[in-house]
């Protein structure tokens, strides 16, 4: 409450400073600014007091009561502070809160734009504390009785990543807050020239690199825990991760036009609103329970306060947005449409329709019961369908892309850069179906042959960028070349590091195109039973069960041979947690990276469970191909984002023609 | 009249393929294959006629049109007729083609709920369906009448679920009608002025400095 009454007044002394500019709305403006700063300190002790309270296992709490007991490890007593509704919230309170501390710490950059961020982000601050006072309380009290144990934390989430999924996820999700805030700031105060954008880029860069990462744990999570042999089930709740993901790509990408060519304010302005309200609708569709979805950790009615909230966001954005669109004007004119400002427009169309069509596919169920009055499922095959082809063709661009000049790109220039990544994918292609992938067999084959196509071609252009860029250093500076193309990535961060964050998309998609040759077998094993699959010989050597104070579990004891030599020994495991009354299974993961390094495949095995006539387990094993790949690319997409945020070497200098407007250029116009 | 009764069988063999292509059963493909061969006959038919007749010209130029289409037909087979799938191959297509029903969100083969009532009994159903011999649209139709429209796991390409569908490739679309608009715009643009003293030399000048530009920097 406390905290609640300080970021009100931070949003109220705020909004009524930045109508004056004298001494007095200057210290008003402080004061605000210090009430920020205070609400930070609140919510941190707040959550502290929670975190405290899952530890001391005070079940008066009814929040520690339903999602902790007594024997839960001490790392997932953190994680409590996330695992519910309304300690989500609290934790979602948090980061805001940290983030406008940071952001009021650095005011002295730009005081007149920090002041109107400030401003924006004390509202969204208002309406987070308003659901925890009065419509999520996390300090709630348990009625009657004080329960001696508590329900116990889901045991779903009883596992290491998601210890740091969802805070990765939510500093994604809230980061976006940030940028939000300084585009509507810079909107409403005709914030003039592109100095918002050069303040934001290092934010949103951070957000968006926190929202990968929670994205891609969230499918590692779904991998290594759900037990169904896949990482995307195109669940609700991830759909809703994977929309602010895409327009806020859209955003890093189309800002460079911002930047360098001074063109698509407006849009910019709508992508940078279009991510936030998405963040938020995430937040919505997975705390309210609307659509039905396997994340159903927590669900209540503050859908309504969401939709209340996203109605007057967007209404807000709408409103200044077209009031001030004369402000947004773009000055500068392209010569030829092979250009990269073409490749930046098409890259964001493309981005946008596959979120749109994540965005129809989650909503349509509720449109068709309004219309038909039943609900419809919109499950993989519908997103499969659709939205691989348009990711095929965003790949085709992310390969082509960096190829293009500004302004203008000559055909002489394309080719000499194309050759050797084009001759380079081909040779891919051939080379799959030289192996016995057969396009024509199955339209997946065909997905996964243009996919590995179209990955290889991404892959070649960046090495070729650099190689292109490192033998130009080399030849001038005497290093070798690889020393050179440090040099290079030092001289060029943001842009060698886009390379770097390429060539890590290109290894998620081979990793995900793996997917048509998945193998399965399921058997019921005796001790001394094999299975086969692909190139393994599973042996089921023994099956037994423990016991402890958390869990009771059983698990089987599989020898893995491979060509007669035994390579490893797995145990998938069925858990049975007392507190919650809940079972989980736990499979178990062997990627053969020392056998087949580039084709390396995931045996994962899973215990379905126990035939309780013959006592025996049931194993299902699969073959997932190239599945490790997925990680790899994201671990390189991640480095390639830090060293993007790395300052570089030799500033490298942007000139942009600057508009006068003159008698003999008025009528001109813009 | 022989020619556009070839057409349509060609648009009708082409309708059906696609189909197939994503049901993949066998004993049409085999139908397909069929068609393929009276469609090659039919085709030799008008060809010894057109041949014999006195409209030389026309003749070749038909000839040459069904040509073509035998050459599309035989790619057609070439491309689309492989191996037929087998009933377990069926059993894991219809099975990623429905949701389990006990409330996991998973599509029905993957459901590894331990003892999940719903996924078992439904597999059982399904694998009962097809030793009957039921063709996919059948069995799909029971799941339906039991379990309710939701247990398909895409909407159907009848009647609003049609709008699924649709709406993601018109957006496409009139997406990229815009973008090629907004590009043309671009291009369209009158060159902004620039500051005094400066100035931007003829085109073919222009780009040599570019290309002189690049080349120096080649970064």
């Amino acid at each position: 409450m406390l905290a609640l009454g300080l970021s009100i007044y931070s949003f109220g002394a705020g909004l009524l400073s930045l109508f004056g500019r004298d001494a007095a709305h200057a210290r008003l403006g402080e004061t605000a600014r210090r009430a920020g700063i205070a609400t930070f300190i609140i919510v941190l002790l707040a959550a502290f007091i929670l975190v405290a309270a899952a530890f001391n296992d005070d079940f008066s709490i009814a929040y520690i009561y339903h999602h902790s007991n007594r024997d839960l490890p001490v790392a997932y007593k953190f994680a409590v502070l996330w695992s519910g509704q309304e300690g989500s919230l609290l934790f979602w309170s948090l980061l805001l809160a940290g983030y406008g501390f940071v952001l009021r710490l650095r005011y002295k950059t730009d005081q007149r734009l920090f002041a109107y961020a400030s401003v924006i982000i004390a509202a969204v601050q208002v309406f987070f504390l308003l659901i925890l006072n009065f419509a999520a309380h996390p300090f709630a009290l348990e009625q009657g009785m004080l329960p001696p144990d508590g329900a116990g934390l889901n045991p779903l989430l009883q596992y290491p990543e998601m210890v740091i999924h969802p805070p990765m996820l939510y500093l994604g999700y809230v980061g976006f807050t940030i940028p939000f805030a300084f585009a509507l700031g810079a909107l409403i105060m005709h914030y003039p020239g592109e100095k918002w954008i050069h303040i934001t880029r290092r934010w949103t860069m951070v957000t968006w690199c926190f929202l990968t990462i929670g994205v891609f744990l969230g499918a590692h999570w779904a991998y290594a825990v759900l037990g169904w042999g896949g990482y995307w089930g195109w669940d609700p709740v991830e759909n809703a991760s994977l929309m602010p993901w895409l327009t806020g790509t859209a955003f890093l990408h189309s800002v460079m036009m911002q930047e360098k060519r001074g063109m698509l304010k407006v849009w910019n302005m709508a992508l940078v609103f279009a991510t936030f309200l998405l963040s938020m609708l995430g937040t919505f569709l997975t705390r309210s329970g609307v659509i039905s979805s396997v994340h159903a950790f927590a669900q209540s009615s503050i859908g309504t306060w969401f939709i209340v909230f996203i109605a007057i966001t967007t209404a807000v954005c709408v409103f200044f947005l077209v009031k001030n669109l004369p402000y947004l004007k773009s000055e500068h004119k392209l010569e030829s449409l092979v250009s990269r400002e073409s490749s930046f427009l098409f890259n964001n169309l493309l981005l946008l329709v596959v979120c749109f069509t994540i965005l129809w596919g989650t909503f349509f169920p509720i449109i068709s019961e309004w219309v038909q009055g039943h609900k419809v499922t919109v499950g993989p095959p519908f997103f499969n369908r659709v939205a691989v082809p348009v990711a095929l063709l965003l790949l085709l661009l992310t390969a082509v892309g960096p190829l293009l000049a500004w302004r203008k790109t000559s055909i002489e220039s394309l080719k000499r850069n194309f050759l050797f990544p084009a001759i380079g994918s081909v040779a891919v292609g051939l080379m799959m179906v030289l192996f016995g992938v057969k396009p024509w067999e199955d339209p997946s084959y065909f997905y996964a042959v243009m996919a590995a196509i179209l990955s290889a071609l991404v892959m070649f252009t960046v090495i070729s960028e650099f190689v292109r860029g490192g033998r130009v250093i080399a030849g001038k500076s005497g290093q070798n070349i690889f020393a050179a193309m440090l040099h290079l990535c030092r001289r060029n961060t943001r842009r060698y590091g886009g390379y770097i964050v390429h060539f890590g998309v290109a290894l998620v998609i081979i990793g995900i195109l793996g997917t048509p040759f998945n193998k399965e077998v399921e058997k019921e094993m005796a001790y001394g039973d094999k299975i086969n699959i692909g190139p393994y010989t599973l042996v089921c050597q023994s099956y037994t069960q423990d016991d402890n104070p958390n869990y009771a579990n059983e698990w089987a004891i599989i020898n893995v041979f491979r060509g007669g030599k035994q390579v490893t020994t797995m145990y998938p495991e069925r858990r049975f947690y007392k507190a919650s009354g809940q079972p989980q299974t736990l499979p178990r993961i062997y990627p053969s990276f020392r056998q087949d390094l580039f084709l390396v495949t995931d045996l994962y095995l899973v215990y379905e469970g126990k035939n309780d006539t013959t006592g025996r387990p049931i194993i299902k094993a699969h073959l997932n191909p190239l599945v490790p790949w997925i990680w790899i690319g994201l671990i390189i997409m991640v480095f390639g984002t830090v060293v993007a945020l790395v300052p570089s070497t030799v500033p490298v200098p942007v000139t942009l023609a600057v508009p006068v407007r003159t008698e003999a250029h008025a009528g001109a116009g813009d | 009249m022989k020619l556009s009764l070839k057409s349509k069988e060609l648009g009708f063999w082409v309708a059906e393929r696609f189909q197939m292509a994503q049901r993949s059963q066998m004993v049409q493909r085999f139908q397909m294959v069929q068609r393929f061969w009276v469609a090659q006959r039919l085709s030799a038919a008008i060809k010894d006629r057109v041949e014999s007749s006195a409209l030389a010209a026309e003749g070749r130029r038909r000839t040459q049109l069904r040509t073509l289409q035998a050459l599309l037909l035989t790619a057609a087979v070439f491309l689309f007729v492989g191996a037929a799938p087998s009933p377990e191959a069926r059993f894991h297509d219809l099975g990623h083609r429905m949701m389990c029903t006990c409330g996991c969100g998973q599509v029905l083969l993957e459901c590894n709920h331990v003892g999940c009532q719903s996924s078992e009994k439904m597999r059982n159903q399904l694998q009962a369906a097809l030793d009957k011999g039921d063709n996919d649209d059948l069995i799909l139709q029971g799941f339906v009448q039991e379990y309710g429209p939701t247990v398909i796991a895409a909407p159907t390409a009848t009647g609003f679920n049609r709008v699924a569908w649709i709406m993601p490739f018109l957006v496409l679309a009139l997406g990229i009608a815009f973008a090629v608009h907004t590009v043309r715009s671009w291009k369209n643009r009158p060159v902004p002025a620039l500051a005094d003293g400066i100035a931007i030399p003829p085109g073919h000048a222009l780009d040599e400095f570019r290309a002189r530009a690049r080349k120096e920097t080649d970064l």
